[in-house]
C-alpha cells in the first residue's frame, strides 16, 4: 500500500463542507458529508456532485492507438466513433480481469482510458507493454474529475457549459467549457442515474465544482464514496475487488458482452476467454434481496436450502431506494434457490432477483 | 465532537447514564459519525440478563455492522421501541431520543466501576480519530 496519501485538488472544498474523509486507494477522499442516505437519495431524485479525482486517466495516442488498444483490451476501441465511450475490460492472458475501464475516443488518434484508482499503476504498466505501437501516458496527476449525477444533472450542467449537453447521447463525450474552463464532458457515471463526468485540469476543478454547485440555490449537495457505493450496487454495477478480480472472467460477472470475440485480430486473453465462453461460466453472479433487516455483507457465505455453502456475497448494503438489504453474490453455477445468507452465524433468507436492483428507465 | 459531562462511557463507544440503579445506554456521537447512517438496531429482549462486556445486540449502518455491548451486569428493563421504525434517531440525537436500552443494574454495581469518565473518553476518541 502507499504510505503517502494524496490529496485531491478539491481538498479545501471538502473541508469547508465538513466531509468525513477516508483513505481510498492512496487518496484522501470524502466518504460522506452528512447523511450518506440523503446523498444517495439526492442522486436518485435530483442531483449531487462527486469528486472523482482519484480515478486514473491514461491517454493512448497515435495513428495506431485504436489498433493497439484492440490488442490490449477485450473490447473493440478502434471501432468507436470519435466522441463515444465504451465500458471494457483489461484481462490477463488467462482471462482474469485486471481492471474494468471506460475508454473515450476523444479524437481520431486519441483515446482516454479511465481506470480504477487502485489499479491505475498496473493498468498503465499493462498498456505500456501491450500498446508498443502507440504512445501511452499517465495523465492522472494532470487531470481532475468532477461529476454531477442525477436526473437534474443535464439541466443544471447546461446552465454553466457552452456545449449542448442535453442533446448528448449516453456514453458520449465532447470537448467544451464548464465555468469557462476547458473540459472533456462525458455523459457517463457509476450511479445508475443520468449524469456527467467533467475532466479538466486539476486547478480548474474547484471553479467547475463551485459553478455546478451554484446552479441551485442553497447549492447542489455533494456526495461521497459511501453513497457512490450504494448507488452502483443498486444499479448492479460491479466493483473491482468485489465482483471483479484476477480470479474472475467477464463471463462469471455476467459481462460477456464486453468480450468482442468477433473482432478479427488477436488480443490478450482471447484463447482463454473463447474457451470460457464455450464452456460457460463456472460461477454465476446473482442479485439477492434480504428477507430480514440484517444485511448480507462482502464475504458472507450464501447457503442452499439444505444449509450448505454454495457461494459468497461480493457486495451488500442496505438499499436506500428499496428500503431492504441488497447483495450481489457468486454462487456455483448449478446452485438453485431458495438461498439464505449466513449473517454472522444465523441463516437469513434471501430472495434471488434479476439485476439491476434499480433501473431508472423502469 | 460532543461528549456530555454528565455521562459515563465505554471503550466500545457507548454511553451510560446510571440513575436510581438503572443504566440507560446508547452509542456516542463519535460512534455515529464512524458508522454513518444507522439502518437497523437489534436490541436485547426486555427481561434478558446481560453481562458487562458481552455482546447483546448489533447496530447495522450503511457501511458496516457492529456489536452492541452491555456496559454493566443486570436485567434489561426497557428498550427504545421507536428505533425499530426510525433508527435514524440514533444519528439525529445519539444522547437523547436515540437511546437504546435500559438495564437494572445488579445489586452492588450501581457505580462507575470499569466505565470511563467524560475526560477519559474524550482522550480515547482523540487518540482513535
Amino acid at each position: 500500500m502507499n504510505s503517502t496519501v494524496r490529496d485531491t485538488p478539491l481538498r479545501s472544498v471538502h473541508e469547508r463542507l465538513g466531509a468525513s474523509m477516508t483513505d481510498f486507494a492512496g487518496w484522501l477522499m470524502p466518504l460522506r458529508y452528512g447523511s450518506e442516505t440523503a446523498e444517495h437519495n439526492a442522486v436518485r431524485t435530483s442531483a449531487a456532485l462527486f469528486d472523482l479525482c482519484h480515478m486514473g486517466e491514461i491517454a493512448v495516442t497515435g495513428p495506431e492507438a485504436g489498433a493497439a488498444l484492440d490488442y490490449a483490451v477485450t473490447g473493440w476501441p478502434s471501432q468507436l466513433a470519435v466522441g463515444r465511450a465504451r465500458y471494457t475490460m483489461l484481462c490477463a492472458p488467462d482471462g482474469g480481469v485486471i481492471d474494468d475501464l471506460i475508454i473515450y475516443r476523444q479524437a481520431a488518434e486519441r483515446f482516454l482510458v479511465v481506470a480504477n484508482a487502485s489499479n491505475t499503476a498496473v493498468v498503465l504498466a499493462e498498456l505500456q507493454s501491450r500498446c508498443a505501437r502507440a504512445e501511452v501516458a499517465d495523465e492522472t496527476a494532470a487531470t481532475g474529475l468532477v461529476s454531477i449525477q442525477g436526473p437534474n444533472g443535464s439541466e443544471l450542467l447546461s446552465t454553466v457549459t457552452d456545449i449542448p449537453v442535453a442533446d448528448m447521447k449516453y456514453y458520449a463525450g465532447a470537448y467544451g467549457k464548464v465555468a469557462g474552463r476547458a473540459a472533456w464532458i462525458a455523459r457517463t457515471g457509476y450511479t445508475g442515474e443520468d449524469g456527467f463526468e467533467i475532466f479538466s485540469a486539476p486547478e480548474d476543478c474547484e471553479p467547475i465544482w463551485n459553478a455546478l454547485s451554484a446552479t441551485v440555490s442553497g447549492g447542489v449537495p455533494p456526495a461521497g464514496l459511501a453513497a457512490r457505493d450504494t448507488l452502483r450496487l443498486e444499479a448492479g454495477m460491479p466493483l473491482y475487488g468485489n465482483e471483479l478480480g484476477l480470479d474472475t472472467t467477464p463471463y462469471e460477472a455476467g459481462l460477456g458482452r464486453v468480450v468482442r470475440l468477433d473482432k478479427p485480430d488477436d488480443f490478450v486473453g482471447r484463447d482463454a476467454l473463447a474457451a470460457r465462453a464455450a464452456e460457460g461460466p463456472r460461477r454465476t453472479l446473482i442479485g439477492l434481496i434480504g428477507g430480514s433487516r440484517r444485511v448480507p455483507r462482502h464475504g458472507y457465505a450464501v447457503l442452499s436450502s439444505s444449509g450448505n455453502p454454495v457461494g459468497t456475497v461480493t457486495s451488500g448494503a442496505p438499499s436506500p431506494t428499496l428500503g431492504k438489504p441488497i447483495a450481489m453474490a457468486y454462487v456455483e453455477k448449478d446452485a438453485a434457490g431458495p438461498f439464505a445468507v449466513d449473517v454472522r452465524g444465523k441463516a437469513e433468507p434471501a430472495e434471488v432477483t434479476e439485476l439491476p436492483f434499480y433501473d431508472r428507465r423502469k | 465532537m460532543s461528549v456530555p459531562g454528565e455521562l459515563l462511557y465505554t471503550q466500545e463507544h457507548e454511553w451510560v447514564a446510571i440513575e436510581g440503579g438503572t443504566a440507560t445506554i446508547g452509542i456516542t456521537e463519535f460512534a455515529t459519525q464512524a458508522l454513518g447512517d444507522v439502518v437497523f438496531v437489534s436490541l436485547p429482549a426486555v427481561g434478558a440478563a446481560v453481562s458487562a462486556g458481552e455482546a447483546c445486540g448489533e447496530v447495522e449502518s450503511t457501511k458496516s455492522v457492529s456489536d452492541l455491548y452491555a456496559p454493566v451486569d443486570g436485567e434489561v428493563v426497557e428498550i427504545n421501541e421507536e428505533l425499530d421504525d426510525d433508527p435514524g434517531l440514533i444519528n439525529a440525537e445519539p444522547y437523547g431520543v436515540g437511546w437504546m436500552f435500559k438495564v437494572r443494574v445488579t445489586d452492588g454495581q450501581a457505580t462507575a466501576g470499569g466505565l470511563l469518565s467524560p475526560t477519559e473518553y474524550d482522550a480515547l476518541t482523540k487518540s482513535a480519530g
